[in-house]
């Protein structure tokens, strides 16, 4: 990709830097940022699991996993339609770069809608941030103590389970939904013919931000749904 | 050159400014501009943070006795003057708060690395200055945030700046629950903020410097500076993420720190201290860059070890990050770790020590001008061996179980916040005054402030070391309800007179920054006789900064340079005879 950039670049007139250009340096530098963002919950997360195991329950018992899988390959798609239109504003294809861009928005946008929807149907089946909803469905069969749905019993309280699964899912959520945003921003743009084969940063800045919450979530898709 | 000219203009209008004046003064983008905007902020909260200081040392001095002036408060907070046990809990938490995020970080990383950073490396402006300009304007809110927690029911946050759970976390505890909530908003808001501006000055410092600038042509101040900002980028989301953790089991009943069902107190203590102790290098390294560039400038010699110096800087730096549990001796942890924090805090003593004798190293048999900037550099340098010795008091667990949350603790850290890092901000805003503002601070009056601060701060805050080894419990409201401490009542009576009489000096301080702002001595590029680059440039700096990118030729501190003949120092755009062309490798 060196090439690209040697032409966008203005000619040197500082000292040798890091070697890329400054949007792409100030973004490795927020990334930088995020990982420890990530890292306060992630870390958080594997502490108050390790220290009180009990308060989760068996995986896939109240979370739906198959939904959420096919909204993790969704958001991976994503990341594909991003490569793509990187490579086609590289090749200068206007039309491919709008084409791909505005399919990563629609991607993106789905997969908030997704987490949306499945935050809803949990509140409704009675479990939140706080824990079991008292009365509801899933607070009765916690009660009685029976197996849930031919599995394990339920936990007799998920304090901690819906504490952790909320926040750590709801700022990826976030991440996602501001990622949406800063996209439609350069989906614009790139409809007005903004980005150049020589300048195109714009859609390689957001691209690698995209990139990071993609991988973000494949760990918390992990550790928050499958073990 | 003439392709560098041309980028150049595009930001450059050193002569045709056609800035409206909201762009020019209120919405700015010029890294100066801001600079001055986070000046004006963090002093405003240094005098709202001293404030709340003095209420404390009344009640401490004067307990149960009505506040002279306390009347004009409401009866929540004093009735009849006499200050409540919870106003006086939300007075040692927001001066904490104030102090820490809202003085003395904004004071050093938002003033001094908005200002200095493109003037000392050559760049016309910082690399986003749309989101150097966001990060004020984020600022402030959460500065008004933390405020309003004083004007809402319950009063404002009370557990201490520190936040500790469980009291922070149920407002059953501390009686405070709006409050609390504010504070976790602010300190998330306001973390956005630094977090911009550190991804701006790392950024600017790597891809923005001027040709000639090498890494190791920096000034120590611009060392400093970068270093802080790797810290803040990578320990403020932790603090954020623990802040907005806590404000969640307040609001959305998560049980993240509440251990009813499974929450663990000490996480919150190990998350904040993990940002905590970097915290506690983001506000000195800066300050010890410059007072490095203030103590060469008034010695009149090269830095001492300018490389030891830059490595001194990044061992502090990486250090900070293994230390975090010495905060914490007296939480139950296991001993073996305990020790392990000890050994890697005892461990901070040597790059430290590094530093002060390289500035020691500097003065020694130089040709010192005792202008106002160096003296309280000087004092930084006495007060911070001070500060880092007692330091070593509180870094061995023996030691540590004995005064663990007494005023000692309160003497250290106020021996290295004011007298290290505020003694660094008094030098640095007195050094950089006229390059602010095109005119110098008054001479006299300067010395006036800073032997009456240096005088009253000793009075103020080392007898504090006594009472704590007397017993004295950190954040109590009234000494006299223990017998043991009465004996002592004299001393806090000393203290608080002294802290009265420090405060008032501070005045002094601001009548001379605000009139000489109007009535100065106007300078020309470079009053101090200094060598960086921001000397080259009128004073105050056009908008712009240069009207062409300067070319660096020297290192940072050539003073009294063999070959120049003419006057004591070599400026680091001046070409000697022998000096190796631009970019060359002679001194990196």
């Amino acid at each position: 990709m060196a090439h690209a950039h040697a032409a966008m670049r203005p000619p040197a007139q500082a000292e040798p830097g890091a070697g890329v250009y400054t949007e792409k340096l100030g973004m490795w530098v927020f990334l930088g940022s995020e990982v420890m963002f990530f890292t306060a919950l992630i870390g958080s997360y594997i502490i108050l699991r390790f220290a009180h195991p009990v308060a989760w329950a068996t995986p896939g018992q109240i979370l739906n996993v198959p939904v959420t899988a096919v909204n993790t390959f969704l958001l991976i798609c994503s990341s594909v339609t991003m490569v793509k239109a990187f490579a086609a504003i590289q090749e200068g294809d206007q039309r491919m770069l709008r084409f791909w861009l505005a399919a990563t928005v629609i991607i993106g946008a789905t997969f908030v809608s997704v987490q949306v929807f499945e935050y809803l149907q949990l509140a409704r089946e009675g479990f939140l941030p706080s824990g079991y909803v008292p009365g509801s469905h899933l607070a009765e069969s916690a009660e009685t103590g029976a197996a849930y749905e031919g599995g394990a019993p339920l936990p007799h309280s998920v304090g901690l389970y819906g504490s952790t699964f909320y926040t750590m899912t709801g700022f990826h959520g976030f991440h996602v939904t501001m990622g949406v945003v800063c996209l439609t921003f350069v989906t614009v743009k790139a409809f007005r013919g903004g980005y150049t084969v020589q300048d195109h940063r714009g859609v390689e800045v957001i691209g690698l931000y995209w990139h990071f919450v993609d991988l973000v979530w494949i760990i918390l898709f992990t550790i928050v749904y499958l073990i | 050159m003439a392709t560098t000219a041309a980028t150049f203009d595009q930001v450059s209008h050193a002569n045709v400014d056609t800035r409206s004046f909201l762009r020019k003064y209120v919405f700015s983008t010029d890294h100066k501009t801001i600079g001055i905007q986070f000046l004006i902020l963090s002093l405003f909260f240094l005098a709202v943070g001293g404030l709340l200081a003095m209420m404390m040392r009344w009640q401490l001095g004067f307990p149960g006795q009505a506040m002279p002036g306390g009347g004009v408060l409401p009866d929540t907070m004093a009735p009849g003057g006499i200050l409540l046990p919870e106003f006086y809990n939300a007075l040692v938490s927001m001066h904490g708060t104030f102090m820490v995020f809202f003085a003395i970080m904004p004071l050093l990383v938002g003033v001094f690395a908005n200002f200095l950073i493109p003037l000392k490396i050559g760049a016309p402006d910082m690399a986003f200055p749309r989101l150097n300009m966001a990060s004020f304007w984020i600022a402030v809110p959460a500065g008004l945030l933390m405020m309003a927690g004083f004007f809402v029911e319950g009063g404002a946050a009370g557990a201490g700046w520190t936040m500790y759970v469980p009291l922070s976390a149920d407002p059953e505890y501390s009686g405070v629950s709006a409050g609390q909530t504010l504070w976790c908003m602010s300190i998330a808001v306001l973390g956005l903020s630094s977090i911009l501006g550190s991804t701006n000055y790392i950024t600017t410092i790597i891809n923005l410097r001027a040709p000639g600038m090498g890494w190791f042509r920096m000034p120590l101040s611009i060392w400093a500076l970068f270093i802080t900002a790797i810290l803040t980028v990578l320990a403020i989301p932790i603090l954020s993420g623990a802040a907005i953790m806590l404000l969640f089991d307040q609001t959305l009943g998560t049980h993240f720190f509440l251990p009813a069902e499974g929450g663990q107190p000490l996480l919150w203590q190990h998350l904040f201290w993990f940002f905590g102790h970097p915290e506690v290098y983001i506000l000195i390294l800066p300050a010890m860059g410059m007072v490095s560039d203030v103590i060469a400038n008034g010695s009149r010699k090269p830095i001492f070890g300018y490389h030891s110096m830059v490595f001194a800087i990044m061992a502090i730096g990486f250090l900070g990050w293994i230390v975090w549990g010495h905060h914490m001796f007296q939480s139950g942890m296991n001993p073996t770790l305990g020790m392990s924090f000890m050994i890697s805090t005892l461990l901070i003593a040597v790059p430290s020590a590094i530093k002060t004798f390289n500035w020691l190293g500097t003065m020694w048999r130089g040709n010192i001008r005792f202008h106002v900037p160096m003296l309280h550099a000087i004092a930084f340098v006495a007060m911070f061996v001070i500060g880092g010795l007692s330091g070593v008091f509180m870094a061995s667990t023996p030691v540590d179980i004995y005064i663990h949350d007494t005023y000692f603790i309160v003497a250290h850290i106020h021996y290295v916040l004011f007298g290290g890092s505020l003694f660094a901000i008094f030098a640095g805003i007195v050094f950089w005054y006229p390059k602010m503002f095109g005119r110098m601070m008054s001479e006299s009056w300067g010395k006036v402030h800073f032997f009456l601060t240096f005088v009253f701060y000793n009075l103020t805050f080392f007898p504090m070391h006594q009472l704590g080894l007397g017993g004295h419990m950190r954040r109590i409201y009234d000494p006299t309800e223990y017998e043991f401490l009465q004996p002592l009542q004299g001393m806090n009576q000393f203290i608080s007179i002294s802290a009265f009489l420090l405060f008032a000096t501070q005045i002094i301080f601001a009548a001379n920054f605000i009139l000489s702002w109007f009535r100065g001595k106007k300078v020309s590029e470079n009053p101090w006789e200094d060598t960086g680059l921001e000397w080259t440039t009128p004073s105050p700096a056009p908008h712009g900064n240069w009207p062409t990118t300067p070319t660096v030729y020297q290192a940072p501190y050539e003073f009294s340079h063999p070959q120049e003949q003419t006057k004591d120092f070599v400026m680091q755009t001046d070409k000697l005879p022998t000096t190796s062309p631009a970019g060359g490798p002679a001194d990196r």
